[in-house]
């Protein structure tokens, strides 16, 4: 094989330490007092600050209205990204598994109907989206935060080319057996994609937890705030204030990133396959 | 791999026959042998997608379309119809073309660097065995970080009293001030975005690099000695697909997905500071309370994407087909 030289080791490891270290100092300066980080800088050594500073975020209520907690916002993330991942998996599936399986009049008709969704992302129709939302009263809901999001072709897409794969000796042998659509949905394809489903969930929870923008734009009312928009509110306070809470922000940013960075590394194999296989 | 480019004619003839199945009921190419014949069943497993991409998507598209040729009374009454003149007005304005050289400023710097150190780093971690596994965990973890949590971070390390970009810079003294100077602000910008977006390449051209079969890899040992010309013959040309699906990726994530991060590190206030044509058409559009311009710069953003993304669709139809 080849040689491996140190420099191949020096570069990894340097690009190993820009990539990781931030986040490192982000940690570790999160359980330090706040006046410590204003006068001394990041630190990459634990403080003796943590427990009472993460219990305070999680716990006090802060941000305009005082309405908002630390576990409050991540119960909303929670539901953002599990409710994201679930509905795309859902609706997904169902379409795919028509558009795939059956022989209909304008198939290929709502089959570029839905594809054209991966054309324009939520960034570039934000300001009548919301007019939509606001149409359908729909701000400050839960419906509100998730559904809209579904509304892209990417996992659509992703079953699509799984489904393309399944052999189609499988269909054949269920209808000779007298299985229906409905059956053969439910009895053999839905087992058959576990997998698959598993690699696309964990894709789309970190999507659906990450979301910034729509949920800054929907939630005015600070029961439904999730992380991501706390970050925005923290900032906003800070404006004016002599000693930022350094520790606060650096804390809610390690909360903020726990869950979809463990997601991560726990399930890296399947995380691997579900990005490189589904095109994003 | 050899490609023959359409003629305009061809084009044209396949257009029709694309428009005419349409209309019957067959599809395009038949996915498969063996299908379900039901009129119903199919619509009912479509019906939840089609209302959410109707209501969600096609309605609000419309919307911008539409509102884009409207001036719009900002409270309220009414809206006077104003032909193109929104579409005239960003493209001539000097704030527009000032955001939008900055943007492919900005698109041009963060996809090269991007791209240049994920490749780097794939190739690196692809040829050691000691400690591969450990590499690969550590550059990947990062990925899932979401961009505001990355332009909060890169916040603090670009902060003006105890930041260690800051004190870097003092070090070879320079004043950074992020947030105040134009260039500052874009730097950071710059750093963060590159930071966040570096794992995903490096995860793609990593299975890229590892789906070269092993016989091709023995080969090229013994083909060519110098590691250099190896990776510049045989795997550059081998991982080309990959970079150029990324190439397009890391286009589309400059121009929407680091809005956070700017939001973040700009805050609103958009003073001297640089921004992109999306974050402008956020601006204009609920902080400024024009409807009608912000629409219309949509519009102008919608035509740029839909480009982007038809040439990464005939990429992957072509990787799906002959890949």
């Amino acid at each position: 094989m080849q040689k491996i030289k140190p420099l191949d080791h020096a570069i990894l490891i340097l690009g190993a330490l820009f990539l990781c270290l931030p986040v490192v100092m982000a940690l570790m300066s999160s359980t330090q007092a706040a006046i410590d980080i204003h006068s001394n800088g990041l630190y990459i050594t634990p403080g003796s600050e943590g427990a009472a500073t993460y219990g305070k975020v999680l716990t006090q209520r802060g941000g305009f209205t005082g309405d908002v907690t630390g576990l409050l916002m991540l119960t909303n993330s929670m539901i953002m990204g599990l409710g994201f991942a679930v509905g795309k998996i859902v609706l997904s599936m169902m379409a795919a598994y028509a558009l795939v399986y059956f022989r209909f009049r304008f198939a290929t008709l709502m089959f570029w109907a839905i594809f054209a969704t991966l054309l324009l992302p939520l960034e570039v129709r934000i300001m009548p989206s919301y007019q939509v939302m606001s149409e359908l009263h729909l701000l400050n809901t839960y419906t509100g935060l998730i559904v809209p999001l579904l509304a892209s072709a990417t996992g659509t897409f992703f079953f699509r080319q799984f489904f393309r794969s399944v052999p189609d000796e499988l269909l054949e042998a269920a209808r000779i057996d007298g299985a229906g659509p409905v059956k053969f949905f439910i009895d053999v394809l839905v087992p058959l994609s576990k997998t698959m489903m598993s690699a696309i969930f964990i894709i789309m929870f970190i999507y659906g937890w990450n979301q910034y923008l729509w949920p800054l734009l929907m939630t005015t009312d600070e029961s439904f705030f999730t992380l991501m928009r706390g970050i925005k509110s923290i900032l906003q306070v800070w404006v004016g204030s002599q000693i930022p809470d350094y520790n606060e922000a650096f804390a809610l940013a390690v909360l903020a990133m726990v869950p979809p960075v463990a997601v991560v590394v726990i399930f890296q194999r399947m995380f691997i396959k579900g990005l490189t296989e589904s095109d994003k | 791999m050899t490609d023959t480019p359409l003629t305009l004619a061809q084009t044209d003839g396949r257009a029709l026959a694309r428009l005419r199945r349409w209309w019957s009921g067959e599809t395009a190419n038949p996915v498969k042998r063996v299908q379900f014949d039901r009129p119903l069943t199919p619509w009912m497993f479509l019906l939840p997608q089609l209302a959410v991409v109707a209501i969600f998507f096609y309605w609000p598209s419309v919307q911008a379309v539409t509102s884009s040729f409207y001036l719009e009374d900002p409270f309220g009454f009414g809206a006077t119809f104003v032909g193109l003149d929104n579409y005239t007005d960003a493209l001539t304005s000097r704030g527009y073309l000032s955001t939008a050289s900055f943007t492919a400023f900005f698109c041009v710097v963060v996809t090269a660097l991007s791209l240049g150190i994920g490749l780097l780093l794939a190739v690196k971690a692809d040829k050691v065995i000691r400690g591969a596994e450990t590499y690969k965990t550590l550059l990947i973890s990062v990925y899932a970080i979401a961009p505001p949590v990355a332009g909060l971070i890169g916040m603090m390390f670009f902060d003006m009293h105890m930041g260690p970009f800051t004190e870097i810079a003092a070090w070879f003294g320079h004043d950074l001030r992020v947030g105040i100077d134009y260039w500052d602000t874009a730097s950071a910008l710059i750093v963060i975005s590159v930071w966040k977006q570096i794992p995903y390449n490096f995860i793609f051209f990593l299975s890229g690099l590892q789906s070269v079969p092993v016989s091709v890899r023995e080969a090229a040992l013994i083909d060519a000695r110098s590691g250099w010309r190896r990776f510049r013959d045989i795997t550059l040309p081998l991982l080309a697909p990959t970079a150029f699906f990324l190439l397009v990726i890391n286009i589309t994530y400059t121009m929407f997905d680091t809005f956070p991060i700017i939001d973040v590190i700009v805050k609103d206030k958009p003073a001297n500071n640089p921004m992109t044509l999306v974050y402008k058409v956020y601006l204009d559009g609920f902080k400024g309370n024009d409807i009608g311009g912000s629409s219309a710069q949509s519009v102008i953003l919608m035509v740029v994407v839909a480009a982007l993304t038809v040439l990464q669709f005939r990429f992957l139809e072509r990787r799906v087909h002959y890949g």
